[in-house]
């Protein structure tokens, strides 16, 4: 069964609608990637399916299904100390060792004694990550979790996201506005702007009518090229580990 | 030896800090001073009622704190600005008690007591009250710790976890209202909010992680406590400002202590 479905979702900011009529679903292991202009509604369509804000329409998850959720960003306030190591262990406690590995894994290894606040941008979106990881998701969901990144460390945020799901199987959803670089990585792209668009495949979405007339000719050579640079990454991925594990510690 | 009274107040101040230090530390992480105050004023308007309707005093400000408290977080949620809001209510609250006190018929009520607390007059039953609210509390909060802090540090990471941040935000404010309920003979209306905010401010000075400073806020809420009962008796001065201002010595100390140290 599908891990999250949704029918005939709608959400208003007050009077104004920011989401109306959309039907979702998501299945075990796939990348499914929202993509939409400033003020599209999608990182309200991420909130409303995880129930952090009020929606008509109907929401059902699997039951029993673990969320890892990456937000768009933390502000934290000064007056919480907060160490890495405890906020990975919220809401559960993990091991030392387990938090070691995942920290390793996502390419920060020597913050488990920082304090989140004292983070930097790139550092803190690895953070969110990782415990996010610990949690053994059924599902990861990001919100454009690149920020902060530079164009090395997104990549290598966007690969590490692909060989967690190869290994693990983890479905991911994910809104971002970095077209070229996300949408072959996905297996389904929504192009969503207060409502959806339309939705497929990356190559579908991309020639579809609706996508061109938000995002214009212009996206074309630069997804063109991103196919290819990835190709090329994926490529290299699946003959030769060293790459991806050089690129997750890039940064 | 120590005397009787003295001695029912030092345990009526260490208890409440068991309370107060996590709580407190709680409504610093959310910034909640203001809230505090506000349920804290609407104390008094409990305090009235009670005399008015031949109630217990505890179970009045319980019901009038715990309404208030209620009111103001549906207020915030509702997005209204909460700081003239808060106001307007806080001071409301406060006022309408005092009116409604000198309607009270029978004794003549001593408003001090219930604005500045009276810890010196603490009998018995009322230590009983404020240790089983301080430990129900304290209990409370170590019970839903994790959920507690999740929700704090970010609602939506906690609604991810299958975690409802409004009803850890409900624990909470009934925290609040038990702590203000039965705090009101030891500090008074007017102090409770100093005796949540100032240990856990202190604390923050010294501790890195969440647990250590709930805990060091106990402590410097019991050192607070003893010093100030000391310094009251001592100095002839009022015992529940006395205790305050004991803690916002270490504070200030511990405040130096930090910046000295990180320069």
């Amino acid at each position: 069964m599908s891990l999250i479905v949704a029918r005939d979702l709608s959400v208003s900011h007050g009077r104004r609608p920011v989401l109306s009529h959309v039907n979702f679903s998501i299945e075990a292991g796939e990348i499914v990637t929202i993509v939409g202009p400033n003020g599209s509604g999608k990182s309200t369509l991420l909130r409303a399916l995880l129930g952090m804000l009020r929606s008509s329409g109907k929401v059902m998850k699997k039951p029993g299904l673990v969320v890892g959720y990456v937000p768009q960003k933390l502000a934290l306030d000064r007056s919480l100390p907060m160490p890495v190591s405890s906020f990975l262990n919220l809401p559960k406690p993990h091991s030392p060792a387990a938090q070691a590995e995942v920290l390793r894994r996502v390419g920060v290894p020597d913050v488990a004694g920082q304090q989140v606040a004292d983070l930097s941008g790139g550092q803190l979106q690895r953070v969110l990550l990782a415990r996010a990881l610990l949690a053994k998701p059924d599902i990861l969901v990001l919100d454009e979790p690149t920020q902060g990144l530079d164009q090395q460390g997104e990549a290598a945020f966007y690969q590490l996201i692909e060989t967690v799901r190869a290994e693990t199987g983890v479905a991911v959803l994910m809104v971002s506005h970095d077209l070229h670089v996300v949408m072959s990585a996905s297996d389904r792209v929504i192009c969503l702007n207060g409502h959806v668009c339309c939705e497929g495949t990356p190559h579908v979405v991309r020639d579809a009518p609706e996508y061109r007339a938000l995002f214009g000719q212009g996206t074309q050579g630069a997804l063109a090229l991103y196919q290819h640079a990835h190709d090329h990454a994926h490529h290299d991925c699946d003959h030769d580990h060293s790459t991806g594990k050089d690129a997750a510690n890039a940064g | 030896m120590l005397d009787d009274f003295l001695l029912r107040a030092a345990l009526a101040g260490v208890g409440l800090s068991i309370a107060t230090g996590p709580l407190g530390s709680f409504v610093v992480w959310r910034r909640m001073a203001y809230f505090g105050d506000a349920t804290a004023h609407a104390a008094i308007l409990g305090v009235a009622l009670a005399l008015l309707m031949s109630l217990p005093i505890w179970l009045g400000t319980l019901v009038i704190a715990f309404a208030m408290a209620l009111a103001v977080s549906w207020m915030s949620s509702r997005g209204q600005s909460p700081d003239t809001g808060l106001g307007v209510l806080s001071f409301s609250a406060l006022s309408a008690g005092l009116v409604a006190i000198s309607f009270a018929p029978g004794v003549r009520v001593d408003l001090s007591a219930f604005l500045f607390g009276d810890i010196l007059a603490v009998t018995r039953a009322d230590l009983v009250l404020v240790w089983a609210g301080a430990i129900a509390v304290a209990g409370l909060i170590a019970w839903r710790w994790s959920r507690l802090l999740l929700s704090t540090l970010s609602p939506d990471l906690a609604a991810a976890s299958d975690i409802n941040p409004a009803r850890e935000g409900l624990v909470l404010t009934l925290s609040l209202a038990v702590v203000v309920a039965v705090s009101l003979k030891v500090v008074g209306a007017l102090l409770i909010s100093a005796m949540l905010i100032i240990p856990a401010a202190a604390a923050r000075q010294v501790a890195m992680r969440p647990v250590v400073m709930a805990v060091t806020a106990v402590l410097i809420g019991w050192a607070a406590s003893l010093a100030g009962l000391w310094g009251s008796l001592q100095y002839d001065t009022p015992a529940g400002p006395s205790i305050i201002v004991a803690s916002a010595l270490i504070y200030l100390t511990l405040t130096v202590y930090s910046t000295i140290r990180n320069t």
